[in-house]
C-alpha cells in the first residue's frame, strides 16, 4: 500500500538507470504500430515529463532531445519535430515542478495537460508550416489520454522508490 | 540558454530534413541500429492481425472462394487469348522492327502497417533495398495505382499514398487524352489540377497515368472523377477518388521503371563532326 503524498514519507533515491530503463520502455511503446488511431498516448512525451517533473537534476533537454529524434525517426515523421517538442516541453515541466510537486498526483495530472497539449500544438505548427494538412481535432485527443495515465503512471513509476531495505511499518522510509 | 541551443538544433534540422533532405543518411543509419526495437514493437500488432485473421468465419472464406473460381473462370478464357495475342503482337512488332518494350520486374509486398506519422498519409511495405526496390517506384493494387515509393530502408520501404497531399501523379483523361496532374486533397480524396475551366471533363471519367515522367508506366487506372467545379478562377476545381483500395489494400505490387534514366544526349556539334 502506497501512502498519499499527504503522508511525507521519505522516498528512497531514485535510481538512474531505471529511469532510463522506463524511457527506453515509453519508445518500444511508442513504436506500436497503431496507425492512424486517435488517441494513443505519446508515451516517450508522458514519460518525459513524468521524470522532468519529479527528477529535474536526471533527466532535462539533453534526453529529450535524443529521445525526440529517435522517435522521429521511428516514427517516419520529419527529423526535429518530436525533438523540438520534446525540449519544450522538458523545460516547460522542470520549469514548474517545484509547483507541481505540492499537488496530489490527480492534481497534477490537470497541470499537466497543457504541458503535453503544448508539445503537440509545436508539432502541428512546425509540419503546418511545411505544408503539411492539419490531422483534425481527434489528433489532440492523445494528450487526455496521456494526463488521465499520470495517476496510474505516479503509481507504478514511483513503486521501486517505496522499497525499504529492511521493512518497519513505524517508520518514515 | 541550453533551452535556445537545442531549439535552434531542432529548427536547423527540420530545415535541413524538410527543406533540403540532407539528413536521410543519418535518418537510414540510425533507422538500421532502431530496427530490432521496431521490430519488437511491431509484434504485439502483428499477432493482433493474425488472429483476426485467424477468426475470419469459415462462410466468408467459402464465398471468397466460390468468387475466385468464378473469376478463374473468367481470366482462364482471357490469358488463353492473351498468349495468342503476344505472339502476333512480338510478330508484327518485329515486322515494324520497333524496339521491344521494356519488360517491368516487380515484387509483390505486403503491407505491414500504416506509418504513425499523422501529419502524411504512408504506409510501410514488408520489401526493402535488399530486394531491389528504390526510391521513385510504383505501387499498384489490382485495381490501380496507390502511391509511389518514397524512402527505402535495408528490408522495409515507406510507400506515399495518392491521398498525401505532397504526393503528385502525372496522369491523362482517358476518354480525351487531355493531360494533367493528381494531387492528394485529403480526406481520401484527389484533385486534377491545371487543368483549364472549359477542359472537356466530366464527372466519372477515368484518369490513367500518362507516363510522361517516365517512372509511372502509362496506362495505368489512377481515379475516377467525381465533382467539376467551372465557377472558381481560370483552372477547374475537379475531385476525383482513386480507382485503387490506397487506404487498405493488404497486398501489393512495386512496379519496375517503366524505363531507364535517360542518356546523355549529344550535343549537336559532336554530331556535326562525324
Amino acid at each position: 500500500m502506497q501512502p498519499t503524498h499527504r503522508s511525507r514519507r521519505i522516498l528512497r533515491p531514485v535510481r538512474i538507470w531505471f529511469v532510463y530503463l522506463s524511457l527506453f520502455v515509453a519508445l518500444l511503446l511508442s513504436y506500436i504500430p497503431t496507425g492512424q488511431l486517435p488517441g494513443v498516448p505519446d508515451w516517450v512525451a508522458l514519460l518525459l515529463a513524468f521524470w522532468c517533473v519529479r527528477e529535474r537534476q536526471v533527466v532535462g533537454m539533453g534526453a529529450a532531445f535524443v529521445f525526440g529524434v529517435l522517435v522521429d525517426i521511428g516514427h517516419g515523421a520529419a527529423m526535429g519535430q518530436h525533438a523540438l517538442a520534446y525540449v519544450l516541453l522538458a523545460y516547460a515541466a522542470s520549469a514548474v515542478s517545484r509547483r507541481i510537486l505540492w499537488f496530489a498526483p490527480v492534481q497534477q495530472s490537470v497541470q499537466i495537460l497543457p504541458l503535453l497539449l503544448g508539445a503537440q500544438v509545436v508539432m502541428v505548427l512546425v509540419r503546418m508550416i511545411a505544408g503539411a494538412e492539419f490531422p483534425g481535432w481527434s489528433y489532440f485527443l492523445s494528450s487526455v489520454t496521456g494526463a488521465l495515465l499520470w495517476l496510474p503512471l505516479h503509481f507504478v513509476l514511483l513503486l521501486p522508490q517505496y522499497q525499504p531495505e529492511d521493512r518497519d511499518d513505524n517508520r518514515p522510509i | 540558454m541550453r533551452l535556445w541551443v537545442f531549439v535552434i538544433a531542432c529548427l536547423a534540422m527540420l530545415v535541413a530534413d524538410l527543406h533540403f533532405r540532407y539528413l536521410e543518411v543519418v535518418r537510414q543509419t540510425l533507422s538500421v541500429v532502431l530496427y530490432p526495437v521496431e521490430m519488437a514493437a511491431a509484434t504485439p500488432a502483428e499477432f493482433v492481425r493474425n488472429a483476426s485473421k485467424y477468426f475470419a468465419t469459415l462462410i466468408k472464406v467459402q464465398r471468397d472462394n466460390r468468387e475466385l473460381r468464378r473469376k478463374a473462370l473468367a481470366d482462364a478464357e482471357r490469358l488463353l487469348r492473351q498468349t495468342d495475342l503476344e505472339q502476333e503482337n512480338a510478330r508484327l512488332r518485329g515486322l515494324l522492327a520497333m524496339s521491344e518494350r521494356i519488360t517491368v520486374t516487380s515484387v509483390a509486398a505486403d503491407v505491414l502497417y500504416e506509418a504513425r506519422d499523422v501529419f502524411s498519409r504512408k504506409v510501410i511495405v514488408d520489401h526493402g533495398s535488399q530486394h531491389d526496390v528504390t526510391a521513385g517506384q510504383v505501387v499498384v493494387d489490382e485495381l490501380g495505382v496507390i502511391g509511389q515509393v518514397t524512402r527505402v530502408y535495408p528490408i522495409q520501404s515507406e510507400v506515399t499514398l495518392l491521398t498525401d497531399k505532397a504526393q503528385a501523379v502525372p496522369v491523362r483523361v482517358e476518354r480525351t487524352g487531355q493531360r494533367g496532374v493528381v494531387y492528394g486533397a485529403g480526406e481520401g480524396m484527389l484533385e486534377l489540377r491545371y487543368l483549364l475551366a472549359n477542359a472537356d471533363v466530366q464527372p466519372g471519367d477515368r484518369l490513367v497515368t500518362s507516363g510522361l515522367d517516365g517512372l509511372f508506366l502509362p496506362g495505368l487506372p489512377v481515379a475516377r472523377v467525381v465533382s467539376v467545379n467551372r465557377e472558381l478562377q481560370a483552372f477547374a476545381q475537379i475531385v476525383c477518388e482513386p480507382v485503387a483500395r490506397v487506404g487498405h489494400a493488404a497486398q501489393v505490387l512495386i512496379l519496375g521503371r517503366a524505363q531507364p534514366a535517360p542518356e546523355r544526349q549529344v550535343p549537336p556539334a559532336d554530331k556535326a563532326k562525324d
